[in-house]
């Protein structure tokens, strides 16, 4: 197991380094100003000292290559120093990616906005696995019951309707016509007495039951098709040949064989927390890490975007590690070496 | 009813199945009576209802699609097809052991065999953990697995397919049940496997005295093991007699049938194996006629008529045909 893990950090390096080189490379090859959302009456001689300050003028190699000195080596040297006061060299001197519109670490705003982004979409994510684990079991043992249909019926509309309409709708019945959330989500508010707990729990409750109700949907999808490809297997029957109760077969025999692609599939998509409420965020005005990425992008704030991208690569492969990993924990078929 | 040295009253069983293309009349009242320390075997093709019958004997069926009819199963002066499946649960595994066909896949493959082995003991005798993971260690050394305490930590997938057989003997076994159910154990396995596992059924059977119900295709396998068979077809069990009895002197033309398809030592090189002309019975259709009468050579107006029953033409002897083997009668 710990030679299949390292073998495949090892694989992570030289795929992560292509990822960020084709990023890199896309962003650059597309038609993109940094100087275009200023106004028409700044002159083209101060638009190319801009760039210049930019440091477009250099060629795009160098320009990479600065990038993944930066991110790779000033960017961690910096978070050791600041996070834990160890200084290696030079750290008052150090490059570190800036934003192009706000001359501001890129690494600095993103951690700004990671907060809001696991609270909502991190709970949002817990709440639908914890939603669809039942409902996908219950669903499966009692093939065709009402609750099956019923929840046939909901899940389906979950997972095909996209959130940014259950989220309008949302805001419109919940904010606009009862009044009971706010319509906007405030970052500033701290929790620091119990009234206060209560806002951040309003005005998390709408984005988080949107996604939640997505995120339930698809799941328990997968876990009633997972339970019933094992419901009519032999050692179910072996099982209850020895007399065990159907909460026993349902629960330690069936459950722990169905779990096996669910939490694989869990586990791939928790990337998705960081990146994937993209539009959500936006709509609820979450400013967490899916809205700075629009911004970004809006603003062609080329080092933003690109990083933001690479980060959440290097999620996807972190996980995907991981997810192979626990398969391999769960399956005892499964072995690496 | 139940005489004192019976332990299993099987009456009139029947079990069909709903299915889209309509109802499968899979077992058509089927009767026998298991006596203590028996080994009964029960003989058929596939779809001849051996093992719809005894999976309806504790409603291990999926029910729906499957329905129990009708009928009754008298075990410890209880009737089975009554019971409900709470109830049921007491007497699975722990007083009835079950072995199934295949052991490629009747062992779950993500709990460990001694966690599996234990599970009856710990439901039926409400051993501890370590009391359970003991005896486990015992039932393995039984069934003839070396080096047991290694294995009860081993998975399904380590294991043999003869090796998982095992197992699920030792797991038929933890609870010194009184009626083991074989369902079709050998299939699966090659054949010097399953003359191993022959063996250790036979020991067992002579050192824990439990009665067996032997479900094969195997006329081989019935004829060294059984003291009684009962031959099904097409839902009904059509001979049943002592097994040297049945062999000697076969009475339904099914069985001589079949005692002509078993390969012979000595004859001739060149002759050719017979076969049993036509197919199986449609199970869609309801038996009201002899269900081996379209294949039947003997078969004439009365067997497209009425339906045989099981009738006793002595020596324990039960024949349901409408033709008298010995004397050559049509009744």
């Amino acid at each position: 197991m710990i030679h299949f893990i390292i073998r495949r950090i090892l694989i992570a390096i030289p795929t992560l380094l292509v990822i960020s080189f084709i990023i890199f490379a896309l962003l650059d090859l597309a038609p993109n100003d940094p100087t275009g959302n200023l106004p028409m009456t700044v002159p083209p001689e101060v638009r190319e000292k801009i760039r210049v300050s930019l440091g477009l003028d250099q060629p795009m190699h160098v320009r990479f290559s600065m990038w993944l000195f930066q991110f790779f080596v000033n960017e961690p040297l910096n978070l050791l120093h600041e996070g834990f006061g160890i200084t290696i060299g030079d750290s008052e001197n150090r490059t570190r990616i800036l934003s192009w519109s706000t001359r501001s670490s890129v690494i600095d705003l993103i951690i700004q906005r990671t907060p809001q982004t696991l609270w909502v979409v991190g709970l949002s994510y817990l709440f639908g696995i914890l939603i669809a684990i039942p409902i996908g079991i219950i669903s499966a043992y009692k093939q065709y019951s009402w609750f099956d249909q019923v929840g046939t019926f909901f899940t389906m509309v979950g997972f095909s309707v996209p959130t940014f309409f259950t989220g309008m709708v949302a805001i419109i019945i919940f904010s606009v016509q009862l009044k009971w959330f706010p319509m906007i989500y405030d970052t500033t508010l701290v929790v620091d007495s119990w009234s206060n707990f209560i806002l951040q729990v309003k005005q998390m409750l709408m984005p988080v039951m949107v996604l939640a109700l997505y995120n339930a949907s698809q799941l328990s999808r997968f876990m009633r098709a997972s339970i019933l490809d094992n419901l009519n297997l032999d050692y179910v029957r072996t099982a209850r040949s020895k007399g065990r109760s159907e909460n026993a077969v349902l629960l330690i025999h069936v459950l722990r064989n169905s779990l096996i692609p669910v939490v694989t599939l869990i586990a791939l998509g928790i990337p998705t927390i960081f990146s994937g409420a993209i539009i959500t965020e936006q709509i609820f005005r979450v400013n967490g890490l899916g809205q700075l990425l629009i911004i970004a992008i809006e603003s062609a704030d080329i080092p933003l975007v690109q990083t933001l991208t690479f980060l959440f690569a290097v999620l996807i492969v972190i996980f995907n590690l991981i997810a192979d990993v626990i398969y391999g924990i769960l399956d005892p078929r499964i072995r690496y070496d | 009813m139940l005489n004192n040295n019976s332990i299993l009253k099987v009456n009139k069983i029947t079990t069909r199945f709903l299915t889209q293309d309509g109802l499968v009349h899979a077992v058509n009242g089927v009767s026998f009576n298991l006596k203590k320390g028996e080994l009964l075997g029960v003989v058929g093709e596939s779809g001849s209802g051996k093992s719809v019958t005894v999976l309806s004997l504790l409603k291990l069926l999926p029910m729906p699609p499957a329905e129990i009819v009708s009928g009754q199963a008298e075990f410890e002066e209880q009737d089975l097809i009554q019971l409900d499946v709470n109830q049921l649960r007491k007497i699975r595994g722990g007083k009835i052991g079950f072995i199934f066909q295949d052991p490629m896949t009747s062992l779950n493959p993500v709990l460990t065999i001694g966690y599996q082995i234990a599970e009856p003991m710990r439901q039926h005798m409400g051993l501890s953990y370590n009391q359970a993971h003991k005896r486990s260690k015992e039932l393995l050394e039984l069934v003839g697995i070396p080096n047991a305490r290694n294995c009860l930590s081993s998975y399904p997938h380590q294991f043999s397919g003869g090796m998982r057989q095992r197992v699920m003997i030792a797991i038929a076994l933890a609870c010194n049940p009184k009626v083991l159910i074989a369902d079709e154990p050998t299939t699966a396995l090659d054949v010097t496997i399953q003359a191993q596992l022959l063996d250790i059924i036979k020991r067992l059977r002579k050192e824990l005295g439990m009665a067996i119900i032997w479900i094969t295709h195997d006329l081989a396998v019935v004829a060294g093991m059984a003291d009684r068979v009962a031959v099904m077809y097409g839902g009904f069990i059509v001979e049943e007699a002592p097994v040297e009895e049945l062999f000697s002197n076969p009475k339904h033309p099914y069985t001589l049938g079949l005692l002509k398809t078993i390969p012979n030592l000595e004859g001739k090189r060149a002759e050719k194996l017979e076969s049993i002309p036509g197919q199986p019975p449609n199970l869609l259709v309801k038996p009201l006629s002899c269900p081996f009468g379209p294949r039947c050579n003997y078969s004439f107006e009365r067997c497209n008529r009425e339906n045989p029953t099981l009738i006793d033409r002595g020596k324990n002897h039960k024949v349901a045909c409408w033709l008298n083997a010995d004397s050559g009668e049509r009744l």
